[in-house]
């Protein structure tokens, strides 16, 4: 049952035999060893799975790995340039934005899918973007400033760290 | 586990089907994949639409817009056209899931799913919106209203797949309001919600309006006789107070764990109170 798929993952080609049905955050975790990803309801409500794909913010419990081929998928191991934090990781750090952190990869990927499409946010809309992610430390508060200091510094051109 | 298949095109599709009428269809997953890896191991085969030819995107043909069923609820959102044309269908939309929910989850997902609580349905009610069926055997078209009817029940046929939506640009309608009412903002299931549009003439009276309610019925609640009562009134609180009633009489909640049959019947008719304060700030 087993089958080739072939994706762009953190920027370099993959290809992998597995099975089709299986869910993309399990294909990640288990087939890929990307433990960043993380399963936290298994059923869409808490965002701790968020990946890019195409860019766009989409949730890895929800899709078949069928559905990875030929996609450029970014999970939270390439958010980083190289050794350099992105911007929004950096202001996550500096905002005190991480408590027990397990919220933390999915936050930080629906953060930079919006200030992808949207670099110059209202606080709403940041609310909005991360509605569909769960935080059970933080208060969310501090996520809030996070991404908006994240945003000034992208806009001035800071590279982060 | 039953197997996954990605098909380019609907002859593709209608080609499994005939082999496996039991494979199921799905394009964001949203509804379909709310299930682990080990319950979906025992189920059948699945296939994914979001690849198919001519499912997707916004298009503009004389008089109308056809919507492609695999369009999700973000490009719905991004698109100028729906913003232009059927502003009521945007704000409804928004008010789906969070934004990865809505980069997944799709309009014709939300047709066929049938929920009473599909948020995009009263919208899609009130701007009489046609869905375009397709099959082996050829395609036909028919108003939503009677695609959908029941929880979960359409008149999708064996080897059928719902390709598109089509709206008439032009609806008349010069005030709308949205308004859903769910336990929190983001991720909610609605526990009722409103879609209203009407053409008002200068002096503020409604000369047609169009009102439909989602989670207050088994399909979405619409009424002709609530329709025509607007007719001829401004949307103060006397014709409000009026229709609020029609609409507690009419509607058939159910109570679940979101909320009882009788909060839901006078949350419906409160929605109707909303316009009143609605129409004053767009005035």
């Amino acid at each position: 049952m087993k089958r080739k798929i072939t994706f762009i993952l953190n920027g370099s080609e993959v290809s992998i035999e597995t099975d089709p049905a299986l869910r993309a955050v399990d294909v990640l975790r288990q087939d890929l060893g990307l433990t960043g990803t993380k399963e936290g309801c298994g059923e869409g409500e808490c965002g701790a799975c968020s990946v890019l794909v195409d860019d766009t913010v989409k949730l890895s419990c929800l899709m078949t790995a069928a559905q990875l081929e030929g996609k450029k998928i970014v999970t939270i191991e390439g958010i980083a340039r190289r050794q350099e934090l992105h911007p929004v990781q950096q202001s996550f750090i500096e905002y005190g934005a991480v408590q027990c952190g397990f919220c933390t990869p999915g936050m930080v990927i629906a953060a930079v899918g919006l200030l992808t499409a949207n670099p110059a946010p209202t606080r709403e809309e940041v609310r909005d973007a991360i509605g569909g992610n769960i935080c059970r430390c933080t208060g969310y508060q501090k996520i809030v400033d996070a991404v908006e200091d994240a945003a000034r510094k992208m806009r001035e051109g800071h590279s982060g760290g | 586990m039953g197997r996954v298949y990605l098909p380019a095109t609907l002859e593709t599709v209608f080609e499994i089907l005939s082999r496996e009428p039991s494979a199921r269809l799905f394009a964001g997953g949203t509804d379909l994949l709310v299930r682990s890896s080990a319950v979906r191991r025992n189920e059948g085969s699945l296939v994914c639409l979001e690849r198919v030819e001519g499912l997707s995107g916004i298009s503009e043909s004389d008089g109308a817009v056809r919507i492609g069923a695999c369009t999700t609820h973000g490009e719905l959102m991004a698109g100028g056209l729906i913003t232009e044309r059927f502003p009521i269908l945007r704000e409804a939309v928004r008010h789906i899931g969070a934004p990865a929910v809505r980069n997944m989850g799709t309009i014709g997902g939300n047709i066929c799913t049938a929920s009473p609580a599909g948020d995009s349905l009263p919208a899609l009610y009130v701007l009489d919106a046609e869905v375009e069926l397709h099959s082996a055997k050829g395609q036909r078209r028919m108003p939503l209203g009677r695609f959908i009817s029941g929880p979960g029940l359409t008149a999708l046929e064996p080897g059928e797949v719902l390709a598109a939506v089509w709206i008439d640009k032009d609806q008349g309608f010069n005030f709308h309001h949205f308004e859903k009412v769910g336990q929190r903002k983001a991720m909610a299931i609605s526990v009722a919600s409103m879609a209203f549009a009407a053409h008002l003439d200068g002096a503020g009276s409604v000369v047609r309006a169009r009102c439909a309610l989602g989670s207050v019925a088994p399909k979405v609640f619409t009424s002709q006789a609530l329709d025509a009562f607007f007719a001829g009134k401004p949307l103060n609180e006397e014709t409000l107070g009026a229709a609020a009633a029609l609409v507690r009489e009419g509607v058939s909640p159910i109570s679940d764990v979101r909320a009882s049959e009788e909060y839901r019947r006078t949350v419906a008719g409160n929605l109707l109170m909303r316009l009143e304060g609605a129409r004053a700030a767009v005035r």
